[in-house]
């Protein structure tokens, strides 16, 4: 065999296992777990404290956006909130499939309304989500939110996997989530919790409600809920609260289910400091601030405070 | 009407009743434009099972079965009598499984070994075309014993479950991972375009959410079989095992429409026998099989010579060289009889295996507003409609949870998703009532009617945590949906590692009030096997599997 020949055969088999060893030296050890692109939050979603204006509000009415209306004005109105050019993201409570009269769910009409006041004010979009518990296409259906919302000129966003991003949000407990992008994505967030009773933190109003923004397994966070709700409450820190009020559930919280549980109470509050609206808040389900240990947590960490009416508290009724 | 234009008629035919059949199971899911017209029962828009009404295999079988047709299954009618005049036309004009099975055996097959003498051999008649008659017989043998069989390989049914729970999950898989692979390559363009593409098949053919599905891959892989066959031997699966074109093959016995062949004309150039799809001997010589024959009019199209005509009242005339056509079934009645009784002594069989109820799976938990079981089995025709329109992706198929009798009828695997308590889709469209239909107060009950019940909770006392592990946790009893919830709390002080008091609330199960919806177990954090979990115990539709000596406490 000539030498030229030798080579001309040998040569693709000596080329093949050059390639195959290369290959295998290429991939060895090497780490292969999927990035995780970790976002910090950069926006603040608060507004500079005025201390002419109360950080509470609360007014009773037996319609619900007259209500509200009052309890808006009594803190400011919706221009202190909102300016035009601003996206804004509304999160109320719509965790579980429910209809209003239940209780479980917050007001479809409040909803409505703030989307409303939202963009008259100029917000150019309003965005309504929640990470509800139940099947999100039926809870948002029967709580009656994403008819009222989208009717109001609100985008109603129901989440899927694809929504989530990991966001770090630097707390004792809670230091990487996987959070719903509205709820960071955005330029004004307005919590719109409702008042329920809660057999582990014994109530869910404000803090508590930002639960909803969580996607992962953040059933684990029952382990140690009063800092997981403090720690997610430090992160958010949202521009305005406004606490659906009318009806209130007593007990079977948080999803209920009987009539017989329901208060009816026609309130709605307003707050800047979301730890003032807790502890007003829990007043309805007959409790104090101090027994409730989120609240006296978020009041030691400097989150607000629970004694709302030496900080600023109106009543219009 | 020239022969190619009712041809051209059969085609569209063809694509429009699989467009509608494939639309039909891709609208058997919650819609998130859903519009709320009555928010207090969520209803879906269009009889998504009405396909599956129109099956006569599924009426005859679940009426041998449960002795009665349940409603929309009259419709079977409408394919069933046009039958007895005009022979299988079904098979080949409207069947979505056909059709598929058609468009496969065609398929670049001129391009393929199967062609010209090989492919006229595996076109004539065969004695394997009997099997589906045995199938048929054998079914109706286990029907008559109560237990409907029919639905493992009845091609409505078989269509709808294969689509349902094995295709379109692995298309909606197979774009998820297009999509991630596009984003990682960190390639601009190509992400976008993935991403454009996932929006296009999102809007069209993807749920809400994708779902997963225990044990589909033997659905999976018996539904590509029978595609794969195809290319061996044109529809194979309809001219050897279908039981539904069996029976309409026997309802064809009557026929007064035909095939009729002119001897005198015919070159014997055998293209008739080239394009036959059901191989019932349109050419000279052999004897046409009315049994056998889809009416796709591929033989009278191809004959040059026009030596083959459909029509009504075909000649019986024969000659020498060209016997008349036969609308008789070619099995004997001994093969009949042997494949009926085979059918009933299965299903003695299968029940014999275990005490029938005393030593089945405690897991085989039926979807809400199912019957009793042995009353179930003789309905569900294994469609996965149930599965497919479930929001909580809750139903899945069983493998041999429910036996080898109860092979891909539906159970609830709360781990995966729960009941939800106001939801009444899946007994709106079970199309033969194995799921019956729940109004939302016999689903979740009020003061005059108890609850439709599914299950019963227990709590796993050395996995839960405030049980075991002296740690708070409550999430089971957050989530119970009754009112009041059957999972209750009692507060404890319990000593942890070091000794020292921490206050837990430990959950307990009032039986009473449980529906067993699985919202508990699927809720519990304790993820790989829940320290709360449903067992079929409790059960509405059961008199026996029951714990309480007071039932249905309202």
């Amino acid at each position: 065999m000539e030498r030229r020949e030798f080579l001309r055969r040998t040569g693709p088999a000596v080329a093949v296992a050059a390639a195959t060893g290369a290959t295998g030296l290429l991939f060895h050890n090497r780490q292969t777990a999927r990035r995780r692109t970790v976002i910090s939050k950069i926006t603040s979603f608060e507004i500079p404290v005025d201390p002419t204006l109360p950080g509470l509000s609360l007014a009773r009415n037996p319609d619900p956006v007259r209500a509200l209306n009052t309890a808006l004005d009594a803190i400011g109105g919706i221009t202190r909130f909102v300016h035009a050019g601003e996206r804004v993201t509304l999160k109320p409570n719509v965790g579980w499939d429910r209809t209003p009269a239940q209780g479980a769910n917050t007001h479809p009409a409040l909803v409505a309304e703030m989307t409303r006041l939202c963009l008259d004010a100029g917000a150019i979009e309003v965005t309504v989500t929640d990470v509800s518990c139940n099947d999100p296409r039926r809870s948002f259906l029967r709580s009656g939110v994403r008819e009222a919302a989208e009717r109001a000129g609100a985008r109603v966003i129901l989440p899927v996997d694809s929504d989530y991003v990991d966001v770090r949000l630097g707390g004792a407990l809670l230091t990487t989530w996987p959070v719903l992008k509205h709820f960071v994505e955005t330029d004004r967030l307005i919590n719109m919790p409702i008042v329920k009773q809660h057999s582990l933190s014994r109530c869910t109003i404000a803090m508590k409600n930002f639960f909803g923004i969580l996607g992962g397994r953040r059933n684990q966070l029952h382990q140690d809920i009063d800092q997981s709700i403090v720690d997610l409450a430090a992160f958010v820190r949202p521009t305005l609260t406004v606490v659906d009020a009318t009806r209130v559930l007593l007990r079977g919280g948080p999803q209920g289910g009987s009539l017989d549980d329901v208060s009816i109470e026609d309130t709605v509050m307003c707050a800047t400091d979301q730890v003032a609206a807790d502890a007003r808040g829990a007043e309805f389900l007959g409790l104090q601030a101090r027994q409730v240990g989120h609240i006296v947590l978020a009041d030691r960490s400097g989150l607000g405070t629970m004694h709302y009416r030496a900080a600023g508290y109106s009543e219009t009724t | 009407m020239t022969v190619t234009t009712v041809r051209n008629l059969r085609r569209v035919s063809q694509v429009v009743f699989f467009l509608i059949f494939v639309w039909l199971v891709l609208k058997t899911t919650f819609e998130v434009d859903f519009s709320p017209a009555d928010v207090s029962e969520i209803a879906l828009p269009y009889p998504v099972s009405i396909a599956l009404q129109f099956d006569p295999l599924a009426a005859l079988m679940t009426l041998l079965a449960s002795g009665t047709l349940y409603k929309g299954l009259l419709w079977s009618l409408v394919i069933l009598i046009p039958t007895i005049f005009l022979g299988r036309f079904f098979c080949g004009w409207i069947c979505p499984l056909g059709s598929l099975n058609h468009w496969m055996s065609e398929f670049r097959s001129e391009r393929s070994a199967r062609r010209g003498k090989k492919k006229m051999d595996t076109n004539r008649y065969r004695p394997y075309q009997r099997i589906k008659y045995y199938v048929l017989f054998f079914c109706a043998g286990a029907a008559v014993m109560g237990s409907l069989q029919a639905g493992l390989l009845d091609p409505l049914p078989l269509l709808a479950r294969s689509i349902g729970t094995a295709v379109l999950p692995a298309v909606h898989a197979l774009s998820l991972s297009a999509v991630t692979a596009a984003n990682d390559t960190g390639i601009g363009p190509l992400a976008w375009v993935a991403a454009a593409f996932y929006d296009v098949l999102n809007a069209t053919l993807l749920s809400y959410r994708p779902a997963n599905f225990h044990a589909i891959v033997g659905i999976a892989i018996v539904f590509v079989l029978i595609l794969l066959l195809n290319r061996f031997i044109t529809r194979f699966w309809c001219r050897a095992l279908c039981p539904l074109g069996a029976l309409l093959g026997v309802f064809s016995r009557f026929a007064i429409f035909g095939l009729q062949k002119d001897e005198v004309c015919c070159t014997e150039c055998n293209r008739c026998l080239l394009a036959c799809q059901g191989a019932d001997n349109p050419d000279l010589g052999r004897r046409w099989r009315q049994s056998e024959c889809h009416l796709c009019l591929n033989c009278q199209a191809a004959c040059p010579e026009g030596s083959i005509r459909f029509r009504f009242f075909p000649s019986r005339e024969e000659t020498q060289t060209n016997p008349a056509g036969t609308p008789k079934v070619d099995v004997t009645r001994r093969k009949v009889v042997g494949s009926l009784l085979g059918g009933v002594a299965v299903v003695p069989l299968f029940r014999a295996g275990d005490a029938f109820e005393a030593n089945r799976s405690a897991f085989l938990i039926r979807p809400p507003g199912s019957i009793p079981e042995e009353d179930f089995l003789g309905r569900c025709i294994r469609c996965g409609q149930c599965m497919r329109v479930c929001p909580n992706n809750a139903l899945h198929p069983t493998l041999f949870e429910g036996g080898l009798e109860g092979l891909w009828t539906p159970m609830l695997i709360a781990r995966i998703g729960y009941c939800e308590p106001t939801c009444t889709l899946c007994g709106q469209v079970c199309p033969t009532g194995a799921i019956s239909e729940l109004t939302l107060t016999r689903k979740v009950g009020d003061d005059d009617t108890p609850p439709n019940r599914i299950a019963t909770a227990f709590v796993d006392r050395s996995r839960c945590l405030p049980w075991a592990m002296a740690m708070p946790c409550i999430v089971c009893e957050e989530w119970c949906p009754t009112s009041p919830k059957a999972i209750y709390l009692k507060e404890e002080i319990v000593f942890d590692r070091e000794g020292n008091e921490v206050e837990v609330q430990r959950p307990h199960v009032d039986p009473a009030l449980c529906t067993g919806c699985g919202a508990c177990e699927y809720a519990c954090p304790v993820h790989d096997r829940k320290a709360v979990y449903i067992t079929s115990v409790g059960e509405s539709r059961s008199e026996t599997n029951q714990i309480l000596l007071e039932r249905d406490r309202v």
